[in-house]
């Protein structure tokens, strides 16, 4: 079997597995009782935030552990508009592709709150243009939340640049950096980032845990009320297993990181020549400013979810942006965010790779799909009329790009 | 196709997996009594079915679907209940019971066996407006397709 869903989440290390287990067994106590065992634990769970902070370049007081990324996320928007709505502010910048854990936390606020929301574009390519975040601040905004790298095409936003106008215009900036951490090399202090969520299923952790790294100064609002613990800004007793095998998986992913990416690269950049030779088909999302693991693609004439199980039934698992995957009727946000009609969303297909990946993976997709595709559209009677032109192609036959060298230097 | 065509997927019961890997009736007529088309490409799916009609009864039947596994295992299920039956036994097929003899679909896929239903509703349709055969127009009401916001 082929995985290929690694965007969805990954499976646990070797090594955090085995921190998971030894934690479990070893550091059961409390980290808030006096005793010994308790102390332990403490001195255990201490350790990790230590390591998370070093890995991601803040401070350990900087570090607030949560149960995952979309608690993260909840949090740093409740913390923003909060905060903002004491002086008057009301006003949030975000971007039409976001994770739902921030869009919908926004849609709530805007019927409890009565706050205003600024949807930026992210254009063909699924990028955030720095300009128009600049002029879609008010001086009623309280926060900018853009995610770091995108969920479902891979895209790499201009974090730097958006952290300096953030911090010129004294604007909270918060960045979903789940599907970043553990990949890219996020420097927290020097980005000029104020808050960032972060899962660590995503980086070969555990699922169930996850942190929000929460700048100095800015006052973290409490979503979960009860004990003392996160420096009385998230309740409840640390889930001290799954906070130390994250802090191993981080490190370890971390360790590895320019060897892996320059793996993945390759791999990814295979798959991307060799699958875009399809007929009308498309990469979704910038080549070059791109997750190294990450491929999204769409193929007109067919539907997601019927070439997501054949590709299953021929063991490679991957992920679409169709409606029917959902359990929705609308396809991928992301997907029309970046312009994509409904009709060719609903043929997309995502493949995110991991370390664990290899060039014998990829070799097998790119001999399975174009046989899938080719099938799918032989029974297709919307591929039918495209062929028969009835209907107009809406991708053109060849995909075109940049040239790849560049990618590669780049990169 | 050279690729495997043999699955379980937990989603679904045997019987979908069955007709979603293996189509019945998958193709096109040539010269076809009546064609119907139902669905919509920007909601996903689109089913098209053709049926020879002789003496009032399907002689033979072919679809092509895009859409969902369920979508197409639903085409090949509606095309096998339909086929050698007299046109009134066709008109009677239900969504429920494509739903049943695929030993059931998801509660978001129900959609799915509605389109079946429907794609032979309007094919029929389609023979009796090419013979000039009259029928009553209520019978043939499709459903509305408001669900996809599109």
């Amino acid at each position: 079997m082929i995985y290929a869903d690694n965007a969805a989440t990954t499976r646990m290390s070797e090594n955090a597995l085995r921190t998971y287990i030894n934690a479990a067994e070893t550091h059961w106590g409390n980290p808030s009782s006096l005793h010994i065992t308790g102390q332990n634990a403490k001195g255990a769970l201490e350790e990790a935030r230590a390591k998370i902070a070093s890995l991601l370049h803040c401070e350990p007081r900087e570090v607030y552990f949560t149960s995952g990324g979309s608690e993260a996320d909840n949090q740093a928007i409740r913390t923003a508009v909060m905060a903002g709505l004491k002086k008057g502010k009301n006003h949030v910048v975000t971007t039409k592709f976001e994770h739902h854990a921030v869009l919908h936390t926004l849609e709530q606020l805007e019927k409890e709150l009565g706050i205003r929301v600024t949807l930026l574009d992210v254009h063909e390519d699924g990028l955030v243009r720095v300009e128009e975040l600049r002029e879609a601040i008010t001086p009623e905004t309280a926060l900018v939340s853009v995610m770091y790298a995108n969920n479902e095409i891979g895209t790499i936003q201009p974090i730097r640049e958006i952290g300096e106008i953030c911090a010129e215009k004294k604007v909270l900036f918060h960045t979903d950096a789940v599907q970043a951490a553990g990949i890219l090399d996020i420097d927290f202090a020097g980005e000029k980032i104020d808050m960032l969520s972060l899962s660590a299923h995503k980086f070969h952790g555990p699922k169930g845990v996850g942190a929000l790294l929460v700048k100095r100064g800015v006052v973290p609002y409490t979503l979960i009320s009860g004990g003392a613990q996160e420096r009385g800004k998230r309740a409840g007793t640390e889930n001290l297993p799954a906070i130390l095998a994250m802090a191993a998986a981080l490190e370890e992913a971390l360790t590895v990181r320019e060897e892996k990416t320059l793996h993945l690269l390759n791999l990814r950049e295979t798959l991307i020549d060799r699958l875009t030779e399809i007929p009308y088909s498309t990469l979704n999302g910038d080549r070059k400013n791109r997750l190294p693991g990450n491929v999204n693609l769409c193929f007109e004439g067919i539907e997601g979810e019927s070439l997501l199980l054949l590709l299953d039934a021929n063991g490679i698992e991957a992920s679409s942006g169709s409606a029917c995957t959902s359990g929705s009727l609308d396809p991928s946000h992301v997907l029309l965010a970046i312009g994509r009609p409904h009709e060719v969303a609903h043929g997309s297909l995502r493949l995110t790779l991991s370390g664990e990946n290899t060039m014998e993976d990829v070799e097998k997709i790119c001999e399975i799909l174009p046989q899938v595709v080719e099938y799918l559209r032989s029974i297709s009677p919307v591929w039918k009329d495209l062929e028969s032109g009835k209907a107009k192609h809406i991708l053109p036959e060849r995909y075109s790009e940049p040239a790849k060298e560049e990618i590669r230097e780049t990169a | 196709m050279a690729i495997n065509l043999t699955s379980s997927n937990p989603l679904y019961s045997p019987e979908v997996m069955d007709h979603f890997l293996h189509p019945r009736n998958v193709g096109e007529l040539e010269n076809a009594s009546g064609v119907g088309e139902v669905g919509n490409a920007k909601c996903g799916d689109i089913m098209k079915i053709w049926l020879r009609i002789e003496d009032g009864i399907i002689t033979d039947v072919k679809f092509n679907t895009f859409g969902c596994g369920s979508a197409i295992a639903a085409s090949s299920m509606a095309t096998e209940m339909i086929k050698g039956q007299p046109l009134d036994k066709a008109l009677e097929l239900t969504n429920k019971a494509v739903v049943e003899a695929l030993g059931g679909l998801p509660p978001h896929k129900i959609h799915c066996s509605v389109l079946a239903e429907e794609a032979v509703k309007a094919a029929v349709k389609d023979y009796y407006d090419r013979n000039g055969i009259e029928y009553d127009p209520e019978q043939f009401k499709e459903a509305s397709c408001s669900h996809c916001h599109v």
